[in-house]
């Protein structure tokens, strides 16, 4: 697959009252054509910015973007073919749904024949074909956050930016979007830049993920790289729950901590497969998840850890308890 | 009458604008409708000879005679008023941009100098105005030392003198409550609008503007109804030759002594202005219906 997005150490500095501060650090970057990317990181990372960046919304202090070979980092936001969704929707209070959504074809000095087609198309296609008439306001949160969607996506961007489009939403209506915006982005081709702190959704939507830390990418790969194959301590234990215990418990001689996942592990369990890693404890917590139970284990050395294995055995907190780790599942990172 | 016991907590400003804005309004409405007394005063009978005067102005002999002198005074009020609030946007919406985007402290500051004038009596104010203006005023004397004119400029006395009075007066008016509005705007919309391929003007005239129409229409009442209403700007840098509403009205009551003519001008002065709110605050509650 050919690059789609190039990002060459592009670095942003802010000015404050006491030093700069960088936002992006150096940064390197390449995003595909027709790809899902997310930018993930905890608040503070970067990660809009560098989408801001993209955007045309904030200039670079160095570096450059290039998109599909051409040179875009001085362009003003009006002159870049990508189209942002934001992260409050910014849909226009005193235009209509359709209005909203056919004004980046109208800019762009469309015919108003063209234009009408486009929305009624691009209507359908979020599934709200009888709302076009409706203000923003009279929307519920659910389907502005759809108008701000098409309204980006009528233009058919080269790189369509998402800044935590979903996290306005409800828990029940932002697993929809999910899927939603999965099905747009394979009906349409276009590539997604999509930005979340939300590991839940970085995972279940991404072709590949760049986990952002202080400015720079911690890690990028694909969903399972990070989750299975964290390069470092940050990214293992921001995507999800990580053990990082001394190995000594497993009887390891290990130069750093190893890791484990709560759900990688066996309790109790009888058979003993060769290559699994056995240690022992006395449980102190047991939490009910619905799905999963947790056992908060303290191991003899004094650490505590979190297990959630597959088929949770009955226990009662204060007792014994030994548990296995597949080797392979270890997670060894040095930093 | 029992009135419920908030509504007691009112009865002073029942008392005020019933003793010194609506008694008097009926009392205006009421001399339009009769006769004038020769030295002032009306005579208690019932005449349209108020209303007529606006077209027919007795000649020598008493005979009424179609004129449209009073009609070009209204006309050219009107216009003033027109010109002034106009200008007014047009001064007062940079500025208000300017002031709303500059950091929240900055703002209160640039507020505080906005109403700096107000410290000072506007007849003061706009007797300033002439000292400026004047043939050996401030402003003929920075001219002619630069070398940008020979001879001094007719500046003062024109309608030129009545309309930067009347702008000055009154652009504050216009500048606030635009600012009120640019200040609670999304300026993520301008972000949004530039996304979307808008160069800075059409940004400025499809989302920036039309979110700015309540501010504007408010601001455009406070300055067109006082300046229509002014007689201060045009008595004292309009001279003789420049006539307002406000001059012509209270000329009728006291220089000319037709106080029925004075109080028909108000009633119809009233009556347009009143008509023309209305509108605007129709089209107002549209603009918020829209934005809802």
């Amino acid at each position: 697959m050919s690059d789609c997005l190039v990002i060459e150490s592009v670095t942003k500095s802010f000015a404050h009252a006491d030093a700069p501060v960088l936002a992006v650090d150096d940064l390197s970057l390449n995003i595909r054509e027709n790809e899902f990317f997310t930018l993930l990181g905890p608040s503070g990372c970067g990660k809009t910015t560098l989408l801001r960046l993209i955007a045309g919304l904030e200039k670079t202090s160095t570096g450059r973007i290039l998109l599909s070979g051409d040179d875009i980092t001085h362009l003003p936001p009006n002159r870049r073919p990508v189209n942002t969704v934001f992260q409050n929707y910014a849909l226009f209070p005193h235009m209509t749904v359709a209005e909203n959504i056919g004004f980046g074809l109208k800019m762009l000095g469309r015919p108003a024949a063209e234009i009408a087609t486009a929305v009624t198309d691009v209507l359908k296609t979020i599934r709200l074909e009888q709302l076009g008439s409706r203000k923003p306001g009279e929307l519920s949160g659910g389907q502005q956050q759809r108008v701000a969607l098409a309204r980006a996506l009528v233009n058919r961007p080269r790189v369509l930016l998402l800044d935590e489009s979903l996290s306005a939403l409800d828990y029940k209506l932002r697993k929809d979007m999910q899927i939603e915006l999965k099905r747009l982005q394979r009906e349409t081709g276009v590539t997604f830049v999509f930005v979340t702190h939300d590991q839940d959704e970085a995972l279940s939507m991404s072709d590949r993920i760049a986990v952002m830390h202080k400015g720079r990418i911690a890690q990028l790969g694909t969903p399972q790289e990070i989750y299975h194959h964290p390069a470092n301590r940050f990214v293992a234990d921001f995507i999800g729950i990580c053990n990082f215990v001394n190995g000594g418990i497993f009887g390891l001689t290990e130069a750093h901590d190893v890791g484990f996942r709560p759900e990688d592990v066996q309790l109790n369990n009888r058979t003993h497969k060769d290559g699994d890693l056995q240690a022992h404890g006395r449980l102190t917590h047991i939490t009910y998840h619905g799905a999963t139970t947790r056992f908060q284990v303290t191991l003899n050395s004094g650490e505590q850890v979190i297990l959630a294995p597959h088929t949770p055995p009955a226990l009662t907190v204060d007792s014994e308890v030994t548990f296995s780790v597949p080797a392979y599942r270890l997670i060894r990172c040095s930093v | 009458m029992i009135l419920p016991r908030p509504h007691k907590l009112l009865l002073p400003f029942f008392i005020i604008m019933g003793l010194f804005f609506v008694l008097p309004l009926g009392l205006g409405l009421i001399y339009s409708f009769l006769k004038a007394a020769p030295y002032g005063g009306v005579i208690w009978e019932f005449s349209l000879e108020g209303y007529k005067r606006f077209l027919y102005v007795p000649d020598l002999r008493g005979m009424p005679v179609f004129d449209t002198g009073y009609l070009e005074i209204i006309l050219g009020s009107v216009k003033l008023a027109v010109i002034t609030t106009v200008l007014c946007v047009v001064i007062g919406f940079p500025t208000a941009w300017y002031m709303a985007t500059r950091p929240p402290k900055q703002r209160d500051l640039w507020i505080v100098l906005i109403t700096i004038p107000f410290w000072t009596n506007l007849l003061i104010r706009t007797y300033a105005w002439i000292l400026i203006l004047r043939t050996d005023g401030l402003a003929n004397t920075a001219l002619q030392k630069t070398g940008i004119v020979d001879a001094p400029l007719q500046l003062l006395y024109n309608e030129f003198a009545v309309t930067l009075g009347l702008v000055y007066s009154y652009l504050p008016f216009m500048i606030l409550p635009i600012y009120a509005t640019l200040e609670r705007m999304d300026w993520r919309l301008i972000e949004a609008a530039e996304d979307l391929y808008a160069n800075k003007i059409r940004t400025l005239w499809h989302v920036i503007l039309p979110l700015t129409i309540p501010g504007i229409l408010a601001g455009s009442v406070l300055v067109f109804i006082p300046a229509i209403g002014s007689f201060l700007a045009a008595d004292m840098l309009g001279g003789s030759k420049q006539m307002m509403l406000g001059n012509l009205i209270e000329r009728q009551f006291f220089s000319s002594r037709n106080w029925p003519f004075g109080a028909a001008i108000s009633v119809v002065v009233m009556a347009t202005v009143l008509f023309g709110l209305m509108l605007i605050a129709k089209r107002g509650q549209g603009i918020k219906d829209a934005l809802r």
